[in-house]
């Protein structure tokens, strides 16, 4: 095996330092009884050559194996990845290094990270974010956490019922064993999270609203704000669409106590789902109750600038069943993937991805107006939007897919059980106005 | 760390089997925590506080004292009322570490009862605990 | 024997907003083929001030950080209870494969079939490698299935209809372990290993009640030594009406040997950026898939993948599920990974591999144990934990040699951890490591140790060779700067 570098005079010359007559002697202090007694039941080892071909085969049952038309979002979103972004991330110094522990070879992930929190800083508009979480859900999970333990009298949290459905999903599994509550608020006519019913609630401990919604809308997130300081409550602002902070206000202008988010638009692919990058972020008075690991700047013994992992006595290597989360590793490398990505994008770039991102979706949803489908909102919205399909939609979409490649829409009655024939639509960058054409054409004939 | 004999522990002021010590003035009781404390976590870097107006029973955790990689809970030695935080920690807490008997104070309380005084250490007993 | 560790030209290199210059921009932008559609400017902000770079800016700016980092590409990186070992490359290549990099999650499942019976055949993998009948792939990371784990043993408790209020955790437990519990609302109590660095039988029998969930056990052990007494252990806990877990993080050392699933063991999570070689990225992202025994399989997180016909899908519909742990279905980029990884190994390869990592361990543990203390002197798993005993007479600690290894060009073992000893310098070396790398480390340690008897001094401002010295990092907390 190509991974392992023994030879078998290594073998004897390394038994002979260590006593044992032969490789299973190693495990002598295992008793018998303890020890397996079958071989390993696992395909014969393959050639390089022979994984290729199987992994190929398997790739190639999934539709993304060609170029498809992705009008889908729903919280994993089709953007274009400059060459630059894979190139640089799977750079070994990079992609096979540890969490950066030994922080005087650890100089480039610490910098990078470091760049990467102030990047997100400024994106969201807040004074602190963290060096990443799992994703978007399991980040906001974490941030109801935190307004829950933090509230002292109160054990509830109030959730808009537009945040994605898995994100809402997750917190309610986090938060089972608690005892903690979840009271959702509901949607109002224009698709937007009611204002005026969570004003209704009390003993609330925080309360989370995303923007954009999970129906595309842009929600009033200012009113949330005010509310809650009635309320005296933290304000949680989250969303799933990172880019659309490049145009819309940030979360930090409306006063988010804390921000969770989903950060894969930022240069990661859709990878069925997976790594992508929570992000995390918070105002400077929540810095200690925040999970997970930050870098933070100082010098090293001759004065000059370096990076070290820092505030670590929050963390469960140091305070195991008090910590403020038990999350050890993060998603790092996806960190540095939105470092690169918002460095080589920049201020004028990323807008300009933005603008581009809410045109398509425009015109997208112009011409499905046009071709039959029901505009269901009037609010603003930014790359994604619903409408209500005419009739037979369902079996049209199946076969767009089959033969144009083309995936128009998540339908959304499973989410929503009064939704039926509504679907979700996504535009973005990527998507040519001959494919959104095309489609008009197709439904409407 | 240094040995017992280079730490210094006042006469004037009583100590916890946890390494708080407690000191009477006027109707207010002052709370840190020993020498030996600080020596042990090594360079204090944060120290978390209790609000004023919390109320604790004697021995309860009231707050928690951190150098880069340890936490150290701290345990009120008398039951009372948190009247004062030291404050001028939160940009300095190296105060703890340079001058933990005086400007490294932690809290003042309104004791409950004041002859809980009585069951802490005095100097040579707290002495004699730690020399072991 | 000349050492790894030498000088050569790195550059200098300022944060980004530094090289920042309005106007430029590092990306290509799409032609517009559709109106431009404004937004209410109420609702649009600046734009975020992100720095102004062009491609080649970018380049070299990464490239240069990246320059100052130490990697298992680069040389040998034995942190003890990580499993550090290379990283194949080709995993890299099927993991890019358009087809599972670009496929969407939503994409439904006919039109995902790949990706759907990847993930059930790696269950399929990881279940016969550990014993257990049934596996879920959602946790992002080892805490993750942990915390997976410790939901699945909290939902099976309130089930049988009784809750449970504590959970024991060994004192060689990862620091994860007892947060995990909490994150349950348990209460962890901690249970002292015996003299010979293992769980004692009547230590757990002794704190085993009716109101204790379970019990967390790693094994092979944070001293790299196998819980002998891991039968015996589990039967008192099931005695008593608890669950055992099981952190298996340290797999890397019993593939073939012993399967947890047949030892007692209830729920087991697995580190695939572990003991399945795939990339740990300086922190991520990992993947920490949870195997259990068939009680429990109602209570695996969803969506679940179910094989019908040759037919791949998704199922939601487990009323007794804990939930959902993951936005979609886990970190599948990682999964596509360590699954060729196990493809190219084989079910032979994989025990060679555990054997060869426990050789190496051995064999550092027999070579050095005249050099540095060794606590606990008898036969190692795939890691040893040796102790600063033999040199704090002149004043060097863990640490100093930790930071003085750098300069030999070697990445520091984990240290002042495991918690159960002093000063805790834990080698783990994996199986990838050749006799040759090894033979060198055992050199570099030796010579250190003599220099910590010739010239401590020269050990305690170590290191030299690497871009910064020791870092302040007493006034980063103080005073945290955590952005530019």
């Amino acid at each position: 095996m190509r991974y392992l570098p023994h030879t078998r005079q290594d073998i004897d010359q390394m038994l002979a330092v260590t006593g044992h007559a032969d490789l299973n002697q190693l495990f002598e202090t295992i008793p018998d009884s303890a020890k397996t007694k079958t071989e390993l039941n696992l395909p014969d080892a393959l050639s390089e050559w022979d994984l290729n071909a199987q992994m190929e085969e398997l790739a190639s049952q999934n539709t993304a194996c060609r170029s498809y038309t992705c009008l889908m979002g729903a919280g994993s979103y089709d953007h274009h990845i400059p060459a630059i972004v894979p190139y640089l991330i799977s750079r070994s110094e990079f992609m096979t290094a540890y969490t950066p522990y030994q922080p005087e070879v650890s100089q480039g992930t610490l910098q990078g990270i470091y760049e990467f929190q102030t990047m997100i800083t400024a994106l969201l508009g807040m004074d602190i974010a963290t060096a990443s979480h799992y994703d978007g859900g399991t980040a906001l999970a974490e941030c109801a956490l935190i307004a829950l333990r933090k509230s002292k009298k109160a054990n509830k949290i109030a959730v808009s019922s537009l945040i994605h459905p898995a994100h809402r999903h997750i917190m309610k599994t986090y938060l089972g064993p608690s005892g903690y509550e979840i009271v959702e608020i509901p949607a109002d006519k224009n698709g937007l999270t009611d204002v005026a019913a969570f004003k209704a609630m009390d003993g609330i401990a925080g309360v989370a609203v995303q923007s954009p919604n999970f129906l595309g809308n842009i929600e009033d997130l200012g009113s949330f704000r005010a509310c809650a300081d009635e309320k005296n409550c933290l304000f949680i602002s989250s969303f799933t669409e990172a880019l659309a902070h490049g145009l819309l206000k940030s979360p930090g202008y409306f006063g988010a106590d804390l921000v969770a988010g989903e950060g894969q638009s930022l240069g990661m692919s859709k990878s069925f789902g997976g790594p992508g990058l929570g992000l995390l972020a918070g105002t400077r008075k929540m810095m200690r109750n925040l999970p997970g690991r930050f870098v933070g700047k100082t010098m090293d013994s001759k004065g000059r600038r370096g990076y070290v992992l820092t505030l670590a006595t929050r963390e469960q290597h140091i305070r195991r069943e008090k910590a403020s989360s038990n999350i050890c590793s993060n998603n790092g490398l996806n960190a540095m993937t939105a470092a690169v990505y918002m460095a080589a994008a920049g201020k004028n770039g990323i807008r300009e991805i933005a603008r581009l991102n809410h045109d398509k979706a425009v015109y997208l949803k112009n011409m499905l107006v046009g071709a039959g489908f029901e505009s269901v909102y009037n609010s603003a919205f930014f790359n994604e939007f619903v409408v209500k399909a005419p009739a037979g939609f369902a079996d049209k979409r199946r076969e767009l897919a089959e033969k144009h490649n083309l995936f128009a829409g998540v339908p959304l009655e499973s989410y929503y059980p009064d939704m039926a024939d509504h679907y979700l639509f996504c535009a973005t960058e990527t998507v040519s106005r001959q494919a959104m054409d095309l489609l008009a054409k197709e439904v409407q004939s | 760390m240094k040995s017992i004999e280079e730490l210094n522990f006042p006469s004037d002021v009583k100590y916890t089997d946890d390494h708080e010590w407690a000191k009477v003035e006027g109707d207010l009781v002052s709370v840190g925590i020993s020498d030996y404390a600080q020596d042990q976590l090594g360079e204090i870097v944060f120290v978390e506080m209790p609000e004023i107006g919390d109320s604790f029973g004697q021995g309860d955790e009231f707050g928690s004292v951190e150098s880069v990689k340890a936490v150290s809970e701290i345990f009120l030695p008398i039951s009372g009322e948190i009247v004062e935080v030291n404050s001028e920690l939160e940009d300095a807490p190296e105060l703890v570490n340079t001058d933990c008997y005086n400007k490294g104070w932690l809290v003042k309380i309104k004791p409950q009862d004041l002859s809980e005084m009585d069951s802490l250490k005095d100097q040579a007993a707290y002495l004699e605990m730690l020399k072991g | 024997m000349t050492q790894p560790g030498t000088t050569g030209l790195i550059f200098n290199e300022p944060e980004l907003w530094d090289k920042s210059r309005e106007g430029r921009c590092g990306i290509s932008i799409p032609r517009s083929d559709v109106p431009r559609a404004d937004l209410d400017p109420a609702l649009t902000g600046d734009a975020p001030e992100l720095p102004q770079l062009s491609e080649l800016d970018v380049v070299r700016h990464f490239v240069r950080l990246s320059q100052w980092n130490f990697s298992i590409d680069s040389g040998m990186y034995p942190l003890g209870s990580c499993t550090m070992k290379y990283n194949p490359k080709t995993n890299e290549v099927q993991a890019a494969r358009k087809g599972f990099a670009a496929a969407h999650p939503l994409a439904g499942d006919e039109f995902s079939q790949g990706a759907l019976k990847l993930m059930y055949e790696l269950e399929q993998l990881l279940g016969e490698i550990t014993g257990f009948p049934a596996v879920t792939l959602q946790p992002a990371a080892g805490a993750h299935g942990e915390f997976t784990g410790m939901l699945m043993i909290h939902a099976w408790h309130a089930k049988q209809g009784k809750q449970r209020s504590k959970i024991l955790v060994p004192d060689t437990a990862h620091g994860t372990n007892p947060a995990s519990a909490s994150l349950c609302g348990y209460k962890s109590v901690n249970i002292k290993s015996g003299p010979k660095g293992i769980l004692e039988p009547a230590t757990v029998a002794e704190a085993m009640d009716e109101d204790t969930a379970g019990i967390m056990i790693t094994n092979p052990n944070t001293l790299g030594l196998f819980e002998d007494n891991i039968k015996e252990v589990c039967d008192i806990v099931h005695a008593k009406g608890g669950l055992v877990y099981g952190d298996g993080a340290n797999m890397n050392a019993v593939m073939g040997i012993i399967k947890p699933g047949e030892l007692g063991i209830d729920v087991l999570h697995l580190n695939l950026h572990k003991t399945f070689s795939t990339p740990h990225g300086g922190g991520g992202p990992g993947s920490g898939p949870v195997a259990v025994v068939k009680d429990l399989i109602p209570f695996l997180p969803v969506p679940r993948v179910q094989k019908e016909n040759d037919t791949y899908s998704f199922i939601t519909n487990c009323p007794d599920s804990i939930g959902r742990m993951h936005t979609f279905y886990g970190h599948f980029g990682v999964m596509v990974k360590a699954f060729a990884y196990i493809l190219s190994m084989g079910g032979d390869g994989l025990k060679r591999a555990s054997q060869l990592a426990v050789l190496n361990a051995n064999y550092i543990k027999e070579s050095l144990k005249t050099t540095l203390d060794l606590p606990y002197d008898r036969p190692c798993m795939h890691e040893c934990v040796f102790t600063d005993k033999g040199v704090q007479e002149y004043h060097i600690s863990t640490m100093d040699m930790a930071k003085r290894l750098l300069d030999y060009g070697f990445h520091p073992p984990t240290v002042y951890f495991p918690l159960v000893v002093n000063a805790a310098f834990m080698v783990e070396p994996t199986e990838t490591e050749s006799k040759d790398d090894i033979d060198q480390f055992i050199e570099a340690v030796k010579a250190i140790v003599k220099e910590a008897a010739s010239d401590p001094d020269k050990l305690k401002s170590a290191p030299y060779l690497p871009k910064v010295t020791r870092l302040d990092e007493v006034t980063a907390a103080r005073k945290p700067c955590l952005k530019g």
